[in-house]
């Protein structure tokens, strides 16, 4: 089954890398961009037909080493 | 007494380490990142580099190299544990300092000498050293802002100019008991007047004053 795992950086941590990105916007005159985070997504491939028993197993992944509970939270999504 | 100084593959600190603790009067030698049993050994370092590639996050692989099982019986012994720039980092992940390392707040690899305040001296880094001492080292680190959401970290070395925008401008950090440290500049490339520095001598003497027969 197919699974996406999107992985977003706490709002409360900061994002070095969006901060950069958004003032690269304003340098180009799009001043109207208020925020930029820039986040991280996991596509993968699982064996199994029960979704709702992949997208246990997925959640157990995130929490033991895709995402680090410190500074992110995710999302996983089986698409099928 | 002898000192494991741990290799991941992409660790790239490893004889610097093993060079400066041994002109210090140390034992130290290299140990691979695959080996599940150290104890010959009173202390461990893990050193700076790229672990695993620091692929996912930094130090988010390394900490489940097969070594790491016994670098948390060390720390739960009592036993010296340091981590260095990406061993820092390691430890972190590892759950055994609090906090995280994220990009440095100017997206900048920062490669030239800190100045450092010791703030906290009930360490295995900074035992030795008295508080308020200044020490000046090289940091070379693209992931050194340390952030402690729940500010439970306890500080034991800061920076004078805060390059990086560490949480209280932290530059190492330690567990309560004080036997494991991460600091994010680089002790050992700080131990020979040629280098540039010797101040980093009287944290490496501190760890080594901190191993006990096993």
């Amino acid at each position: 089954m197919r699974v996406t795992v999107e992985i977003t950086r706490r709002p409360e941590i900061a994002d070095p890398q969006g901060t950069t990105i958004q003032r690269a916007l304003h340098d180009l005159g799009h001043n109207e961009v208020m925020s930029v985070r820039v986040d991280r997504v996991i596509h993968l491939e699982v064996d199994g037909d029960d979704p709702a028993l992949v997208q246990r197993r997925v959640e157990e992944m995130c929490r033991e080493v895709l995402a680090n509970p410190i500074l992110e939270d995710f999302s996983v999504e089986v698409t099928g | 007494m002898s000192t494991a100084v741990v290799v991941f593959p992409g660790t790239n600190c490893e004889r610097d380490v093993v060079h400066a603790l041994n002109s210090l009067g140390g034992d130290a030698e290299v140990v691979w990142h695959r080996e599940t049993d150290l104890s010959a050994f009173n202390g461990v370092v893990l050193p700076g580099g790229f672990a695993h590639g620091d692929y996912l996050r930094t130090g988010a692989i390394a900490r489940f190299s097969p070594v790491m099982v016994e670098v948390e019986r060390m720390a739960a012994e009592g036993l010296p544990v340091l981590g260095i720039c990406n061993g820092f980092q390691v430890l972190c992940e590892a759950g055994l300092l609090p906090g995280a390392l994220i990009a440095n707040r100017d997206l900048t690899f920062i490669c030239r000498f800190v100045d450092l305040e010791v703030v906290d001296n009930q360490s295995i880094l900074t035992r030795s050293a008295e508080v308020g001492q200044r020490i000046r080292i090289p940091l070379n680190s693209y992931e050194g802002n340390w952030v402690d959401p729940g500010k439970i970290g306890r500080i034991v070395l800061r920076y004078v100019d805060d390059p990086n925008g560490s949480q209280q401008g932290a530059a190492a950090v330690a567990n309560d008991r004080g036997n494991v440290v991460g600091v994010m500049p680089h002790p050992e490339r700080g131990v020979d007047e040629v280098l540039g520095s010797v101040d980093g001598r009287i944290l490496l003497e501190g760890f080594l004053h901190s191993l006990v027969p096993a």
